[in-house]
């Protein structure tokens, strides 16, 4: 299990070939990456720069990675996500889940998005035509996140 | 007692500071009673600490509430709702 964050851009093909390299018991990868939209909430978005709690941040990804080694049959799970000044197309976060089947991988790299979007402490400064603001919290991120409280 | 305390995010701008080391007086041994003690600053703390305003607090690096315990050393943070991902 790994987390990184970075200001750095990340190569979604590169860390998938480390992280499967000589692996035989992986059967099957799902990805996720977010990146960075040239619109939001009808405005268009010049940069937007991403800040963090240091030390925290990372405490909460890899609290959220080991939930969903506990919760589902997985092998491993990389997360990275990214800080600082970012544009429009920029990559983000980068989610990456191994497993011997689909099902898992698929529902593990969704759970840990849920829960980084709503536990993980980032936050979003847009600049935009009308000026720099932050991003504010969206109830159906609280809302995905529950979604998992009440499958379990 | 001596905390840490630090704001993130759009708090760390209405208050204009980012982290500070604080001496509290006797009696201050909760999140909600240092959120109190904090408003009672005065200017701009009342706004940015008021009930009103949705804010997260971590204790220690850990997700805290009202009634979290803070001890000497601890380290407090106050944020918005994160916006991550």
């Amino acid at each position: 299990m790994s987390v990184r964050v970075q200001q750095a851009d990340f190569d979604l093909g590169a860390e998938i070939a480390a992280l499967r390299a000589g692996n035989p018991k992986i059967g099957a990868i799902a990805s996720f990456i977010g990146l960075v939209r040239d619109t939001n909430d009808g405005d268009s978005v010049a940069t937007m720069t991403l800040e963090h709690y240091p030390g925290m941040t990372e405490k909460a990804l890899e609290a959220i990675v080991d939930k969903a080694l506990a919760r589902w049959d997985i092998l491993d799970a990389l997360v990275v996500h990214r800080v600082g000044e970012l544009r429009p197309t920029d990559q983000i976060v980068m989610v990456v889940v191994t497993s011997a089947h689909r099902g898992e991988a698929f529902a593990a790299c969704e759970f840990i998005m849920d829960y980084l979007k709503t536990e993980a402490p980032f936050w979003k400064k847009e600049q935009t035509g009308q000026g720099e603001r932050w991003v504010g919290a969206r109830a159906s991120d609280d809302d995905a996140a529950a979604r998992w409280k009440q499958e379990s | 007692m001596s905390v840490k305390i630090l704001f993130f995010a759009g708090l760390r701008e209405q208050l204009g500071t980012g982290a500070e080391q604080i001496e509290l007086p006797p009696g201050i041994s909760t999140v909600a009673a240092l959120r109190a003690h904090l408003m009672a600053r005065g200017g701009e703390w009342p706004t940015a600490l008021g009930a009103q305003r949705a804010l997260r607090v971590a204790v220690n690096q850990d997700m805290a509430q009202a009634t979290t315990p803070v001890k000497a050393g601890d380290e407090v943070a106050f944020f918005p709702p994160v916006t991550g991902g």
